[in-house]
C-alpha cells in the first residue's frame, strides 16, 4: 500500500496547529469568499491529522479555488487550466509517498479539464480531488459555469444560459470513481469530517465542496446553508443510519423500488428502520442519491433534499501506482533488472574486424 | 543449369505490395540480414497512413526501399535497381523511379483483369503481356499460386496460407542475393513460437522461395555485395525511435533517475511508447494518456517528483502541448520533449516524413519562452541525442525540444554501438534536505554561476515551497506582478537558455574544405544525402564543406565564425525554408535555400543539382 499513513506523524514533533500549514503569503481571495472557510478547514485537519508538511504536495489547475497551494506551507504547483489531475497522476506515478491534493474548480475541474477528472477517478490513484463549486466563474469576473443553473443570466449570457448543468457527483459516478462526497463551506465541522474522510480513503476521493461566490453569484446556495431553509433542504448521509432530515429530523426517505419517496415519520407511521439506511458501499444506490439534485426553489410537491456526506466509498479497485509499480517488480522478476549493454547491444549483431 | 554470380558495388531494392501484403516486415527482415553481411545500407519505409487501404488499389500501395553497398551509404537511393511488384498498383506507383535495366520481380497473380481495373490499368492491357516493360529485365513468378502449393498439406486456412507469401518474395530475394535464411528462420520462430502451424508455414514458404531461385532456369546469376570497409567493431541494426528508446532508458541509467514517459498514441512516435513499456524492468514508468495535454502535464507532475521525465509526440500533438511546455519553461523544471516530426499543417501526411515543426519548436508558446531545441540527424544518431536531451535538461533545469522525424523513426542503419561502460555519466543535483533550525528561508529559485536554479523534490525535508505558472520573484519563487520583476526574469529564463552555448561543443564539420565557395548547412534527416552530395562534389573538385547542426537553440558559440568562412551558404531541408529564416534573423547573413515538401527524402540528384548550380553561377 501507498502512503496512508492515517494516523499522520510527525515523528514526535510538538503538536502541529492549523496555522503551522498556512504559507507566508498574503491570501487575496475576497472578502467574505466560502475559499477562506475551506481553506481553514483544511488547514486544522491536515493538524489534526499530524501530516508531515514536506510530505504533502498541493496541485491545483487555474482559477480562485487554484490560488489555493500558494497559501498552503507544504509543496505546492499552481499549474495550467483543467490539468491539474495530470499532473498529480504523474507526481504519485513517480512518488507512491506523497500526500497529494488536487484543488480545483467547477470551471476548472468540469469545463476546460473535465477529461482529466474523468480519467483521474476511472484510474484510481491515491489521491484526493477537492472541487469547490461556486456554479460561478469567479477569476474571469462572472461568466456561466458548467454547473450554473439553466437559463442563468450572466456577463456573457445576458438572455440567460442556454447550457444543461452537469451533476458533478453523477458525473465522479459515471467515471467510476471509488469515493464520491459533497461538503459545504459554511458547515465547517461536516467539511473537516469530510476531508478526513477523503484522506483516509486509498484510491482517488472526489469530494465536491458548495462554495459561495460573494462577488459573482452571492447566495447560491443559501437554500442549502442557512439555517431556516437547511432542515428541509438537506439530507445528511451517515453509514448505517436512516436518511432522515427536516426540522427535528421528523422526514425521512423511503424506497419505493427504484423511486425515492420522502416521508413523514408521524403523519405516516413510519419507524426510522422503514425509512432506507445509507450504505456507501452500494453503487446503486449511490446512483439514485446523486439524482437528488432538483433545484429547491423550483421543484414541486415531491422535492428530495440535497444530500451531503459520503455517497460512496469502494477500495475493492486497487490504486493505479500500487499496479504500476507492482508491474515493474513483475518485470524485474522475470526479466532480471535490466541489463544496459544487453539492452543497447540488442538480439542481433555482427562484427568487422 | 551452371549459375554465376555478379559482384556489384551498391543495390537498392524497393518492395511494394498491398498495405496487407506485409512489405515493411519483409523489407525489415531483409534489411536484418543484409546488415549481417557487413555491408552498409540505409531504409526506407513508405506507407499509406490507412491500416488497409481498399485492397489492390493505388492508396494502397506500401513500400519499403533499401539501398546496401560495399562502400558507405548514407541514403536510401534516389531510385532503385529491383523492384518487388506484389501486384498492379505496386508495379504502376513505383515504375517511376526503376532504374533502365533494372529487375522488376512481379507476382504475376497480383495481375488479374481484376488487379489490372484497381491499378486503373487496361484490363487488356496487363503490363507483364504488352511491350511497355521493354528495357527491364522481368521476373514473373506466380507467387501466390506457388505459396498454396507449397502449403496444400499445411492445416492453415487459405487466408493465412496467402498470407505467408511474401516470404516466398523473402526467399527468392535472399538466393538472388547469396544470402543463407537463418536469421529470419530465427525470426520466425521467436514470433510464432506460440503459434506453431503458422511459424511452419512461414518457413517452409520462404524455403520454397530460396529453392525457387536455385532450381529454375530462368535466372541465369545470383549477385553478390562485398562488405563495406566500416570501422571496426562490434555492429547491430537500428531504427530512430528504437535508439531514442534504448536513449532514454541509458540516460537514466547514467543519471540515476526513474525515466517516466506520458505520451498519447499518434503517428510516428508511438513506437517510442511501445518500445519503451517493454522495458519495465529497467524501472520505466509508461504512461498512456487520455490526450497529449494530460501526456506532458503528468511528465511535468514527474519531473517535479524527481524523475527524468519525458513526453513524446508528433506535430499536432506539439501543438496542444503549447501551454504545458509553457508551464515547464516557467516551473523551470526538466522534461525532454521529443517531437517525430511529420507533415503537416493540421493532421497533414501523417505517416510521411517533414522537418516543418521547426519553428513551433522554437517560438510556438505563448509569452517570451525559450526553450532548448536539439535534432537528432539519422537512426543512430537518436541514440545520443536522447542522452544528450536529458543531460540538457536536468543539468540546467530546463524543458527541452528533440526533433526527429518520420524517416529518422522509421528508416534502419548499421550501428557500432557503444559499451555502457564508456557512456559518461548525467550527473544530477537534487536540493539537499534542510535542518528545521535554518532560519534563512529556502529560495526555491536562487539561481548558480550557469543562472540555474536547484531541484527540490517534494518530500525533502525543510523545502517546502510553491512553484506556478504565474510569475515569479527572483530568488523566492513567489508570485510577483512587479514590472521590473517580470523583465528581469524574461531576459534571465532567456540568458539561462542561452549560456548552454558554453556547456555544448562547437560545431564542426562532416567533411569537406574549412573553407570554401559554399557550406552546405543542414539539421535532421537531410544528414545522409546532404553528405552523399558533399562527397561528390568535393570528388568533382568542388570547394565545399557540410556541417549538420545537432543544437539549434543556442546554437553552438562558433557557428556564424564557421559560416563566415564560406562564400555560400545552402540549407536544404524537407520545409519552406524554417531553419534560413531562423538563421537569417539570428546572422543577418544571406543563405540559398533549397526546399522539398512532399512528403519524402530530398534525393541526392536534385540537390547535388541544386548545389552545382548555385556553384557554378
Amino acid at each position: 500500500m501507498t502512503s496512508k499513513n492515517i494516523s499522520g506523524g510527525n515523528n514526535g514533533k510538538s503538536q502541529l496547529k492549523g496555522k503551522d500549514f498556512a504559507s507566508d503569503q498574503e491570501v487575496r481571495w475576497c472578502p467574505g469568499c466560502g475559499d477562506y472557510s475551506i481553506l481553514k478547514q483544511v488547514q486544522t485537519v491536515f493538524a489534526q491529522l499530524e501530516f508531515n508538511k514536506d510530505e504533502v504536495a498541493i496541485i491545483s489547475g487555474i482559477g480562485c479555488s487554484s490560488r489555493f497551494p500558494y497559501y498552503m506551507e507544504t509543496y505546492g504547483m499552481h499549474s495550467i487550466h483543467g490539468r491539474a489531475p495530470a499532473v498529480a497522476s504523474g507526481l504519485k506515478a513517480t512518488n507512491p509517498d506523497l500526500n497529494i491534493w488536487v484543488i480545483t474548480g467547477d470551471g476548472d475541474g468540469l469545463s476546460i479539464g473535465g477529461n482529466h477528472l474523468l480519467h483521474a477517478l476511472r484510474r484510481n490513484f491515491n489521491i484526493n480531488i477537492l472541487l469547490f463549486n461556486n456554479q460561478i466563474y469567479g477569476l474571469t469576473k462572472g461568466q456561466y459555469s458548467p454547473t450554473s443553473e439553466l437559463n442563468k443570466p450572466t456577463k456573457s449570457t445576458p438572455m440567460g444560459s442556454l447550457d444543461h448543468p452537469i451533476n458533478p457527483l453523477a458525473f465522479a459516478l459515471g467515471a467510476d470513481g471509488t469515493f464520491i462526497a459533497r461538503a459545504m463551506d459554511r458547515d465547517p465541522k461536516h467539511l473537516q469530517a469530510m476531508i478526513r474522510r477523503c484522506h483516509e480513503h486509498q484510491g482517488t476521493s472526489f469530494l465536491e465542496i458548495y462554495q459561495n461566490c460573494n462577488i459573482f453569484n452571492d447566495g447560491a446556495f443559501f437554500t442549502f446553508t442557512d439555517k431556516d431553509t437547511k432542515p428541509d433542504t438537506t439530507l445528511f448521509l451517515e453509514h448505517g443510519q436512516p436518511l432522515r432530515f427536516g426540522e427535528g429530523n421528523e422526514k425521512g426517505i423511503r424506497l419505493d423500488g427504484l423511486r425515492p419517496r420522502v416521508v413523514d415519520l408521524k403523519e405516516d407511521g413510519f419507524s426510522p428502520d422503514d425509512l432506507w439506511i445509507h450504505d456507501e458501499t452500494d453503487l446503486c444506490k449511490a446512483q439514485i442519491l446523486a439524482r437528488f439534485f432538483e433545484d429547491p426553489t423550483t421543484a414541486g410537491e415531491d422535492f428530495l433534499p440535497r444530500p451531503f456526506g459520503v455517497f460512496y466509498a469502494s477500495e475493492h479497485r486497487p490504486c493505479y501506482e500500487d499496479q504500476l509499480h507492482e508491474q515493474l517488480k513483475v518485470a524485474q522478476g522475470q526479466m532480471g533488472e535490466g541489463d544496459l549493454d544487453q539492452l543497447i547491444a540488442g538480439s542481433q549483431t555482427w562484427e568487422i574486424e | 543449369m551452371h549459375k554465376t554470380t555478379e559482384v556489384r558495388e551498391e543495390v537498392t531494392i524497393k518492395f511494394a505490395g498491398d498495405s496487407g501484403d506485409g512489405m515493411q516486415l519483409t523489407g525489415s527482415l531483409f534489411t536484418d540480414n543484409t546488415a549481417l553481411t557487413g555491408t552498409d545500407l540505409s531504409t526506407f519505409p513508405d506507407f499509406p497512413a490507412e491500416i488497409r487501404a481498399p485492397q489492390g488499389t493505388l492508396p494502397g500501395v506500401s513500400g519499403f526501399q533499401l539501398q546496401f553497398g560495399s562502400r558507405q551509404v548514407f541514403t536510401p537511393g534516389d531510385s532503385y535497381d529491383v523492384l518487388v511488384a506484389m501486384n498492379a498498383a505496386a508495379l504502376k506507383v513505383n515504375l517511376n523511379r526503376l532504374e533502365p535495366g533494372g529487375a522488376i520481380i512481379a507476382n504475376t497473380d497480383g495481375f488479374d483483369k481484376k488487379n489490372l481495373r484497381l491499378a486503373n490499368y487496361d484490363t487488356n492491357a496487363n503490363p507483364l503481356e504488352d511491350d511497355s516493360l521493354d528495357g527491364y529485365e522481368v521476373i514473373e513468378i506466380p507467387i501466390t499460386k506457388l505459396t498454396r502449393e507449397t502449403l496444400k498439406d499445411s492445416p492453415l486456412g487459405s487466408k493465412d496460407k496467402d498470407r505467408c507469401k511474401n516470404m516466398f518474395v523473402l526467399g527468392f530475394l535472399y538466393w538472388r542475393y547469396n544470402r543463407t535464411p537463418e536469421s529470419t528462420i530465427a525470426f520466425l520462430k521467436r514470433k510464432f513460437r506460440k503459434k506453431p502451424d503458422i511459424m511452419e508455414a512461414n518457413i517452409e514458404v520462404l524455403k520454397a522461395g530460396y529453392h525457387y531461385g536455385e532450381n529454375t532456369d530462368t535466372f541465369a546469376h545470383s549477385i553478390k555485395v562485398a562488405p563495406a570497409p566500416m570501422e571496426k567493431g562490434t555492429y547491430r541494426n537500428i531504427m530512430g525511435n528504437q535508439a531514442l528508446v534504448i536513449g532514454l532508458i541509458t540516460a537514466s541509467r547514467k543519471s540515476g533517475l526513474p525515466l517516466f514517459y506520458g505520451s498519447y498514441p499518434i503517428t510516428p512516435a508511438s513506437d517510442i511508447l511501445h518500445g519503451l513499456s517493454r522495458h519495465k524492468n529497467f524501472s520505466v514508468r509508461t504512461f498512456q494518456a487520455e490526450d497529449e495535454i494530460a501526456a506532458i502535464c503528468a511528465a511535468i507532475g514527474a519531473a517535479y517528483g524527481g524523475s527524468l521525465a519525458v513526453t513524446g509526440t508528433s506535430g499536432p500533438g506539439l501543438a496542444l502541448k503549447g501551454e504545458a511546455a509553457g508551464l515547464a519553461v516557467m516551473l523551470e523544471l526538466p522534461l525532454v520533449i521529443i517531437d517525430v516530426q511529420r507533415g503537416g499543417p493540421s493532421t497533414g501526411l501523417p505517416t510521411k516524413t517533414e522537418q516543418s515543426d521547426l519553428l513551433m519548436a522554437y517560438y510556438g508558446r505563448n509569452g517570451e519562452c525559450p526553450m532548448p531545441v536539439i535534432a537528432s540527424h539519422s537512426p543512430a544518431d537518436c541514440f545520443e541525442v536522447a542522452i544528450e536531451a536529458a543531460r540538457l535538461a536536468t543539468q540546467h533545469m530546463t524543458p527541452v525540444l528533440l526533433l526527429s522525424d518520420g524517416y529518422i523513426a522509421n528508416s534502419a542503419e548499421p550501428w557500432r554501438f557503444p559499451r555502457a561502460a564508456d557512456i559518461a555519466p548525467i550527473e544530477v543535483n537534487f536540493e539537499s534536505p534542510r535542518k528545521s533550525d535554518e532560519t534563512e528561508p529556502f529560495m526555491p529559485y536562487r539561481r548558480d554561476e550557469r543562472l540555474v536554479r536547484g531541484w527540490a523534490v517534494p518530500g525533502t525535508p525543510g523545502l517546502a515551497h510553491r512553484v506556478g505558472g504565474l510569475e515569479k520573484e527572483a530568488n523566492t519563487g513567489n508570485v510577483s506582478y512587479d514590472p521590473a520583476n517580470h523583465e528581469y526574469m524574461i531576459k534571465i529564463r532567456e540568458a539561462k537558455v542561452e549560456k548552454i552555448a558554453e556547456h555544448i561543443p562547437e560545431q564542426e564539420l562532416v567533411c569537406g574544405k574549412e573553407k570554401g565557395d559554399m557550406l552546405l548547412l543542414g539539421w535532421g534527416s537531410t544528414y545522409g544525402v546532404m553528405r552523399s552530395v558533399t562527397r561528390e562534389l568535393l570528388a568533382e573538385g568542388y570547394e565545399v564543406g557540410h556541417a549538420h547542426l545537432r543544437y539549434i537553440r543556442p546554437f553552438p558559440r562558433n557557428l556564424q565564425t564557421l559560416m563566415k568562412r564560406y562564400k555560400k551558404i545552402l540549407i536544404p531541408e524537407i520545409n519552406n525554408g524554417q531553419l534560413s529564416r531562423i538563421i537569417r534573423d539570428r546572422f543577418l547573413i544571406d543563405v540559398y535555400q533549397y526546399n522539398k515538401i512532399q512528403g519524402v527524402p530530398i534525393t541526392k540528384s536534385e540537390l547535388k543539382d541544386h548545389a552545382k548550380m548555385l556553384l557554378d553561377n
